[in-house]
């Protein structure tokens, strides 16, 4: 590759004696601001060489004579954040948490910081969109099984449902009807139950059914069987059922009972996150 | 070349520096308007007020980037609009190919900044200084107080440009006054006074420093332009049929023999003879005119005053051919055309030409008319495209409504079953104000089958758009219990938006999902 160097006649400059095909490399000095600027950035790459972090070393990269960290930003970062939020949190705090739109700045302040609460601590369960899944209830709708109020589900976030170390949870047991209730007694009330929503069911079982309903389950589903926040008891007559409607699965229902349970999120998450969760849930459609 | 084995070449070469000899004619002038108008603009522009009633800002051009908005005059462009930006980058990309095209690098040569700052530069380095000869003396004699004088004033005018051009930059980004008056009082935001210190070092650096040297080694454009110049293209070359074999006439040499008086005109650019910039040749293009010269007993035409290598900013000899380092600014037109006039020879032995009239001018062809060489299917295709988007673009302009809203279903989950056995959807609207007041919308609903209409958060269907902002609004749409929707995997229906004082509407199709999933 290497060859004589020769004058090229176009510019009068010398070529290097390189030459790739034909192509021969001219030997142009290059301006000297470039090679200064060249030594600038090696004296740049070295005082950034002790000021920054560098050399990776085994645990670490080398600290650098700044002690800059990237992680040690970010969390400034997220601290300056909060502190700019406090004064709206002791505002929603101080709030009567209705649900309703009296300061629209804090309602979009909480639904915004609720919906981020809700898809890394809820959404698991109930679904990125709140839609629920089977026996994971549905947010959306406007049917509650402990209360649609924006109070009643930052009660049932903070303290969970059936969740046995928090005192205050939400607690509620459907006995197993099975060991008291025969079968032929729990088909008579599934067709009951069926028929109180409009269901197809066999209308000759339902007068045995209902004297049954009202025996047992009366109490806590009402006699009308539309259900009581108080002890989380469903509301048997509308179209919606968290475990399904058939006779196959409430005959399951009826038999072995269900038992679904909810972590308590105090001491998870901070009062003003369960709060602006309460009420990001209440924003979706269903609250009451 | 045995001699340079022993003697390697320099790695590097320091900056020769050039002095532009002042010039005057006809170019000169019309060089003096251009920059007058663009640096008028420039500096000007974001100082002139346009009322667009209380709620919007009053400077007539002006990039609202915190509420991602962009003013001019009566446009007002949002960020949806951005294909307008597109488009006039496209026109701006096409207007090049065109002007290339048909005058070569007459961008470089009359508009480009660093063309118009370093021409301001060079105006008031010879106001200070003096011209070409003067400064060629400061620069070689020893600092004493006179040199240490001129030098601190001619910088500390830059430095006042240059500071004058970073601060105009920045009152396009907020209202000029207001921002003014917070940069002499220290209150402007730290982004300022930095946008403005960048700017300032580079126009300092770029016009008074670097000058040719960006030309030259830094933009890529004169690497470009080899590729979309062609023989029929409009450019500055030197007509050495003519001009050769150059020398000087008698009386020329008898003045060049006093060295004092003729000192300068006798010698190049550079205080040494010779071209200070390095002779590249264009990529694509032939270095000269080409072909070879008529055998002539006398002398040609050029007397070799050197008249054109003095006045080029750029530093280089355009008699040597086309070169990469030429940016065709002209000078060197009017200051042969000023000799040509002394010494009675035609004007035009550096000229407007076009390589393909060079060959055949040296057959001796007759000159062709300029416009013929303008007037030819390439250029007339550029301004054809050109013309185009920018019809394009005017009518999207006025075409576009003050009044625009987007509907989106939310698909997770597609829909949810009440209570009572009703098909609930939810949708996002967002409804734009493009106006500068308030205004009130009426929602409704379109559709075979009745849906209730709900808007999250809100009794009733209106809404109330603040002027310029975008509401988001969440929409319920329900159909009732056993309705023919309800049945219905999927229902067109269209949403309508109304003024409700002036009426005007604005409707948009969308789906409802009616079908349990």
């Amino acid at each position: 590759m290497a060859g004589n160097r020769e004058l090229d006649t176009a510019t009068n400059t010398e070529t290097t004696g390189h030459e790739w095909d034909g192509i021969k490399e001219l030997d142009t000095p290059m301006p000297r601001w470039w090679l200064l600027t060249f030594y600038a950035t090696i004296i740049w790459g070295v005082i950034y060489v002790i000021l920054f972090p560098a050399w990776p070393l085994i645990h670490a990269a080398t600290p650098g004579l700044l002690g800059y960290s990237s992680r040690v930003e970010a969390a400034k970062e997220i601290a300056d954040a909060e502190a700019a939020n406090a004064p709206l949190d002791q505002a929603l705090m101080a709030t009567d948490i209705s649900g309703d739109e009296a300061n629209p700045e804090l309602l979009a302040y909480a639904t915004a910081g609720g919906g981020a609460v809700f898809r890394n601590n809820c959404s698991q369960c109930h679904g990125a969109g709140a839609a629920g899944a089977r026996g994971f209830p549905n947010l959306l709708d406007d049917d509650w099984l402990w209360g649609g109020t924006a109070a009643d589900i930052e009660q049932t976030v903070t303290h969970g449902i059936r969740y046995e170390q928090d005192d205050d949870t939400r607690f509620s047991q459907m006995p197993a009807f099975g060991d008291i209730l025969s079968s032929e007694e729990i088909n008579q009330l599934v067709n009951y139950v069926r028929s109180l929503s409009g269901l197809d069911h066999d209308s000759a079982l339902t007068q045995e059914g209902s004297v049954l309903f009202a025996d047992n389950c009366a109490s806590c589903h009402g006699e009308d069987g539309k259900g009581s926040y108080d002890f989380g008891a469903p509301n048997l007559t509308d179209s919606i059922w968290l475990y399904g409607s058939d006779p196959d699965t409430l005959r399951e229902t009826i038999t072995n009972a269900r038992f679904g349970i909810m972590p308590a999120f105090q001491g998870r998450l901070s009062a003003d996150d369960i709060r602006k969760v309460a009420i990001y849930v209440h924003t979706l459609g269903g609250g009451q | 070349m045995t001699d340079t084995a022993d003697t390697p070449p320099p790695l590097y070469a320091a900056r020769e520096p050039v002095f532009p000899r002042r010039v005057s004619g006809w170019f000169r002038t019309f060089k003096w308007w251009i920059m007058g108008i663009t640096l008028g603009i420039y500096y000007l522009l974001p100082w002139i007020r346009w009322d667009r009633g209380p709620e919007l800002p009053d400077q007539a051009v002006l990039v609202d980037l915190a509420n991602r908005r962009f003013y001019f005059f009566f446009i007002e462009i949002w960020p949806q609009e951005f294909y307008f930006v597109a488009g006039l980058l496209i026109m701006a990309g096409l207007g090049l190919f065109l002007f290339t095209a048909a005058l070569g690098r007459v961008w470089c040569g009359y508009t480009c900044p660093q063309t118009v700052w370093t021409d301001l530069f060079i105006l008031v380095e010879r106001w200070v200084e003096g011209d070409r000869n003067a400064r060629i003396r400061l620069f070689r004699q020893p600092w004493n107080a006179e040199k240490i004088r001129k030098r601190v004033l001619k910088f500390t005018l830059w430095i006042l440009i240059a500071v004058a051009t970073g601060g105009a930059w920045v009152f396009y980004f907020a209202d000029a006054p207001t921002l003014l008056k917070e940069l002499l009082t220290g209150q402007a935001p730290a982004v300022a006074y930095m946008s403005i210190a960048v700017l300032t070092a580079t126009t300092f650096t770029f016009g008074g420093m670097m000058r040719e040297q960006v030309c030259i080694y830094m933009c890529p454009w004169p690497r470009i332009q080899g590729a979309m110049m062609d023989e029929q293209t409009l450019t500055v070359g030197y007509r050495d049929w003519r001009g050769e074999p150059r020398g000087k006439h008698r009386r020329r040499r008898e003045m060049a023999e006093k060295t004092d008086a003729a000192f300068a005109t006798t010698r190049a650019a550079g205080p040494v003879e010779g071209t200070r910039s390095p002779k590249m040749p264009m990529p694509g293009l032939p270095s000269g005119v080409g072909g070879p010269i008529p055998e002539k007993e006398t002398l040609g035409d050029c007397i070799d005053c050197n008249a054109c290598v003095n006045v080029c900013p750029m530093g280089i000899d355009i008699r040597d051919g086309q070169q990469l380092a030429c940016i065709t600014c002209a000078l060197c037109i009017d200051a042969c055309d000023d000799v040509m006039a002394k010494i009675g020879k035609p004007r035009g032995l550096i000229d407007y030409l076009t390589l393909g009239d060079g060959e055949a001018e040296r057959m001796g062809a007759p000159k062709v008319s300029v416009w013929k060489r303008i007037l030819r299917p390439r250029i007339i295709l550029y301004t054809v495209l050109w013309s185009a988007i920018g019809v394009g673009l005017v009518a999207a302009l006025v075409m576009r409504t003050d009044l625009a809203f987007s509907i989106e279903p939310v698909r997770n989950p597609i829909n949810v079953v009440l209570s009572d056995g009703s098909v609930r959807n939810a949708y996002e609207l967002r409804l734009r104000n493009m106006t500068g007041y308030d205004r009130t919308f009426d929602i409704s609903v379109i559709a075979d089958d009745p849906l209730a209409i709900e808007l999250q958060g809100r009794a009733g269907a209106e809404v109330v758009v603040p002027a310029n902002e975008t509401l988001r609004q969440r929409i319920y749409l329900t159909s009732a219990p056993g309705s023919t929707a309800s049945k219905t995997s999927s229902l067109d229906v269209d949403l309508q938006v109304e003024d409700e004082n002036s009426g005007a509407r604005a409707v948009e199709s969308t789906i409802f999902h009616g079908k349990q999933q």
